[in-house]
């Protein structure tokens, strides 16, 4: 448990810095597999025909799924899916980490077909003092989602909590 | 039927969504979503043994809200913005409440717009993953 944890300068420094942009593609497998884990039964998300009845292009993406990753091995997470290189990392060596929370905007529809290039980067650390937890660190990451036409289609903001 | 403009009003609730998902269903969302932390599947893993289970996704629960929205619009409208915050753990084979209720209308710009407050509570009846969306319709 960190008891005297505090922001240092040089994760500071990391604030701001956008990360490498990484390809997240959207298939038609992607979606009804996304669509699947979460338990959907909406036929929108698996028919293509109930899509287009819908008024969307193909299958569009279930809500807060955006796109899935292209997977390298060596330059991917194997935890998380997500590229390796997502800029400079904060130093901090806490071992666990709990997701605080995740807001996304949508400014068009995302669907079957389209290629999303997507950058991201921490936009906030703060301290929280935890009630089981001790000290915890609270990093915000914000994220764009830039489709292959080149409009900004979503922007996500989450919050990683380390302790 | 997609939902119409004309056919709700503040206050109204969204039909409630049941989610129970055991450990098969936490697998099927890592392979749909990509996060294979063992902390959601792997009952032997330091932290999950820490917690003393598993638990479910953070991000299984924001999905689930989105279905919840989503089945309410039935693609009558769109949303514009999906927020929550994990406040609470759930353990796989609990049952969750997803719910909201509508809490403002309104017409700005020749847009219209309602916002959403949203709630997952568990089988204890405490909210633990509140959340707000914002919806518009053409």
């Amino acid at each position: 448990m960190a008891e005297h944890l505090e922001i240092r300068d040089e994760w500071r420094a990391v604030v701001g810095v956008e990360s490498p942009p990484w390809t997240h593609e959207v298939t038609t497998t992607s979606v009804r597999g996304f669509a699947r884990g979460v338990g959907y039964s909406d036929l929108v998300y698996f028919d293509e025909a109930a899509a287009k009845a819908a008024g969307y292009r193909s299958l569009p993406c279930p809500p807060s799924y955006l796109g899935t990753p292209i997977f390298i091995p060596g330059q991917s997470s194997d935890t998380f899916s997500g590229p390796k290189d997502s800029g400079p990392s904060i130093d901090h060596g806490l071992p666990n980490l709990l997701d605080g929370g995740t807001e996304t905007e949508y400014f068009d529809d995302i669907c079957a077909g389209d290629t999303l290039t997507v950058t991201s980067k921490v936009s906030d650390l703060s301290i929280r003092e935890g009630r089981s937890t001790g000290k915890m660190l609270i990093v915000t990451r914000e994220t764009k989602v830039v489709n292959q036409d080149g409009k900004l289609v979503a922007t996500q903001r989450g919050q990683g909590i380390f302790y | 039927m997609p939902l119409t403009w004309d056919s709700f009003k503040e206050g109204d609730a969204l039909p409630e969504l049941i989610k129970q998902p055991g450990v098969t269903q936490l697998v099927k969302y890592a392979a749909g979503g990509g996060d294979f932390n063992p902390l959601h599947h792997d009952f032997t893993f330091p932290q999950s043994k820490a917690i003393g289970s598993i638990i479910v996704h953070g991000r299984f629960k924001y999905a689930a809200l989105g279905e919840l929205v989503s089945n309410w619009l039935d693609h009558g409208g769109r949303i514009q913005n999906i927020a929550c915050q994990y406040r609470g753990m759930d353990l796989p084979d609990q049952p969750m409440t997803l719910g909201g209720v509508v809490k403002r209308k309104w017409e700005e710009d020749g847009e219209k717009r309602a916002e959403l407050e949203l709630y997952v509570n568990n089988a204890k009846g405490k909210n633990t993953t509140p959340g707000t969306a914002t919806v518009r319709f053409d």
